[in-house]
């Protein structure tokens, strides 16, 4: 199978609302750098492009043909779109390379969440005959998890509060992340609970964004003579939507998706993993089996800033910075989509050789 | 290049109006159930499974694949969604899991369910910062529609006969929404105008509906009982909505799409060289446009084909569209386009029933959506090459 590397990546800082900037508007500057750092001119320059959105966040039932405006789609470009987070359209624009259709593409991920109430829109992607109705939103449901796992004694409300501050702290070298902070775990168990178990700071806020990425072949990634990171695994793999037939406190799709990726093939020097609340993040560590050998969320993760849609393709874009900048040699990347952790993916990267 | 992939097994529902016996799942259950059956496979044959549909709003179930997910639990799962040609490009994305080398077998389904749903209103809501059209898709089309009567001075029934042409051979085949076989040109003329000059039997209905396909490599596919139906080319295509210059009766991207999977078929002239195409036809007046648009008639004469009986089975057309009835006949929209790739697939494995065209070798599918400016094709044939 053909080697694939990713040579540029770019996101847009993590805002709470971005007012009246519109998808075009919210894209196109972060594909001008994405493009600017690859070498390229436009989209016309990349043989695929693929992205991730949902029509829900901002309330329009095509919300991402406005993406395609901001590609500069004339001529025509061969181009696709997933209603998923944009690792997923990373998954698609890897199988399109690897069947020899492209050489190269441009994935990008944006989401618009401001307008509506998240927790409540994302209610909707439930059961619609038996649990919408019932309008359960998603900080509710991670509320569940969270005291499934605190009931069983598997994490104490210290360790989440752990798992927040140590992302406030690495936060504060993230240049585009929305909370940050010297915070300490005791400083996060004094807030109030929020949605008991949880307290504000157990979960991602609400943010707007994008981020992009281009993807080649490691033959045209030489050529170009760009740093690189080359994948060497992608997998991913879903559970039922039933939350009552699922082990809440494991991620089993997660291992998974992991195990076929190869991810313990070797070393795991650096993970960004997508874990919109504290608990999950501990739910995921373990379903990893990773240990202090590895540094988790050196970005802050999810917790200073979450960009629906695009923050599963930005946990990729992380790792492929801290290669490129030597400061790993190989790591992976984790997406999520779905209450509670249903459908995960897993990215492995790697440094390349002349990267 | 692409590793060999080939269409091994099919299944649809009946099409209707409303379906209120299944839910959204049951109804996506049946199309994969029959596809795996007509494949003579269970769900453990499967590595991977993509899913389909137009707009979360239709239904009013946000990324519906996280609840779909019975029996594709422990597998990948894609959703795919590029407007009215999703089910097109789901099936090319599907594909693409076996083409790539990645997968050996996979599913892929496409569903609308839109009794359960407000099409108009999901297509009318309006967008902070845009335009507001209120138009729905009917609405949207019907100028270009004009636009391109006055270019090509075509007469005014063309778009007549193709409706009753379509419906015709939807009476042919079990599955179609509307059974209209004694459908007349004068029925259609006198039904009642709806976005001007598209009359309501000019009109695609609205339908509940899902489609399925298992897609399988070449060691599998030569194993297949039945006789494979072999992906021989695959194409995207995408412009956007608006743009100074664009030309929206004979899309640029429609144009370079079919350009590149006849070229990957090695295709040279498209109505000599395929023997039947399933194409995506929601407005009447659309099969003379695409006929240009494809290339199997110069442009301004598309609509030469369709009034000397070219494209129909009943009148012993050399080049028959949409034999199994077409859009104009059933529109579960985010089906729609899977079931152009799907029909096109049965009529070379020779499993098309009353609407086969005989020894149908090879077929075109096609799939549009948005303002005609999203593209899915693909030529299917009976043999490898």
């Amino acid at each position: 199978m053909r080697d694939i590397a990713i040579v540029a990546y770019q996101q847009t800082d993590s805002v709470s609302d971005v007012g009246a900037v519109n998808e075009v508007e919210l894209i196109m500057p972060v594909l001008a750098r994405t493009f600017e750092q690859a070498g390229l001119k436009s989209a016309q320059d990349v043989d695929f492009v693929c992205s991730g959105s949902c029509d829900y966040l901002q309330g329009a039932a095509f919300a991402f043909v406005a993406g395609v405006d901001a590609l500069g789609a004339v001529p025509p470009i061969k181009e696709s779109h997933v209603e998923m987070d944009a690792a997923w359209a990373l998954y698609e624009s890897i199988l399109k390379i690897r069947m020899g259709h492209a050489d190269s593409a441009l994935i990008y991920g944006f989401g618009k969440s401001s307008p509506g109430e998240l927790p409540i829109v994302l209610s909707q992607q439930l059961d619609p005959y038996y649990l919408a109705p019932l309008w359960i939103d998603s900080i509710s449901l991670a509320a569940l998890q969270a005291r499934m796992m605190l009931d069983k004694g598997l994490i104490s409300e210290r360790d989440m509060a752990e798992v927040v501050s140590r992302s406030r702290r690495n936060a504060m070298n993230n240049p585009h992340a929305q909370l940050k902070g010297d915070v300490s775990p005791e400083d996060v168990l004094a807030q109030e609970t929020y949605l008991s178990p949880l307290r504000k700071g157990d979960c991602s806020p609400v943010s707007d964004g994008a981020c992009a990425m281009v993807i080649a072949t490691v033959e045209q990634a030489r050529a170009w003579g760009l740093p690189y990171a080359v994948i060497t695994g992608i997998d991913h793999c879903i559970e039922t939507h039933n939350l009552g037939m699922r082990d809440l406190t494991d991620s089993v799709s997660t291992r998974v998706a992991a195990n076929r990726a190869g991810m313990n093939e070797g070393k795991v020097d650096v993970a960004e993993l997508y874990a919109p609340f504290s608990h999950q993040e501990i739910i995921l560590t373990r379903a990893l089996g990773l240990d202090s050998g590895t540094e988790v969320n050196p970005s802050g993760g999810v917790l200073a800033g979450n960009l629906m849609m695009a923050s599963g393709l930005s946990r990729v874009g992380e790792v492929f910075n801290r290669i490129v900048n030597g400061e790993a040699q190989r790591g992976i990347a984790h997406a999520t989509s779905g209450p509670c952790l249903q459908h995960n993916l897993v990215t492995v990267l790697e440094k390349g050789e002349k990267a | 290049m692409a590793n060999l992939a080939a269409v091994v097994g099919i299944g649809q529902t009946k099409y209707t109006t409303k379906r209120t016996d299944v839910s959204i799942a049951g109804l996506v259950r049946e199309a994969a159930v029959n596809a795996l059956q007509d494949a003579e496979l269970g769900w453990d044959d499967i590595d991977a499974v993509i899913i389909g549909k137009a707009p979360d709003m239709f239904e009013g179930v946000i990324m519906p694949e996280v609840y779909l997910t019975d029996g594709c639990n422990g597998k990948p799962m894609l959703r795919v969604h590029t407007a009215g040609s999703v089910g097109g490009s789901t099936a090319l994305v599907a594909a693409s899991h076996v083409q790539s080398g990645t997968f050996k077998r996979v599913l892929t389904v496409s569903f609308e369910k839109q009794s359960e749903s407000n099409a108009m209103w999901a297509l009318s809501n309006p967008q902070p910062f845009s335009t507001h059209l209120n138009a729905g898709a009917g609405g949207y089309f019907a100028p270009i529609i004009r636009e391109y009567m006055r270019r090509s001075n075509a007469p005014y029934d063309v778009g007549i006969k193709v409706a009753v042409k379509d419906r015709l051979h939807g009476a042919r085949n079990p599955l179609a929404h509307l059974q209209k076989p004694d459908i007349t040109m004068q029925e259609v003329e006198e039904s009642f105008m709806l976005w001007d000059p598209i009359r309501f039997l000019e009109s695609c209905p609205s339908s509940d509906g899902a489609c399925a396909m298992v897609i399988a490599n070449e060691e599998l596919a030569d194993k297949a009982s039945k006789p494979p139906a072999w992906i021989r080319g695959v194409a995207m295509r995408s412009e956007p909505t608006m743009y100074a210059g664009r030309n929206e009766v004979n899309p640029q991207a429609g144009r370079d799409c079919a350009a590149d999977v006849y070229k990957q078929a090695g295709i040279t002239n498209p109505r000599k060289d395929l023997d039947c195409a399933e194409v995506y036809v929601p407005f009447s007046w659309y099969e003379p446009m695409w006929l240009e648009n494809l290339g199997f008639a110069p442009e301004g004469e598309g609509w030469k084909l369709t009034m000397e009986g070219a494209t129909s089975l009943d009148e012993g057309g050399d080049i028959p569209w949409n034999c199994s009835g077409g859009v104009l006949s059933s529109n579960p929209i985010g089906a729609s386009g899977m079931i152009r790739f799907a029909e096109a697939a049965r009529q070379v494995r020779g499993d098309a029933g009353a609407h086969q065209v005989e020894g149908a070798k090879l077929a075109l599918g096609h799939a549009y959506g948005g303002g005609a400016q999203f593209y899915a094709m693909w030529v299917v044939g009976s043999e490898k090459s």
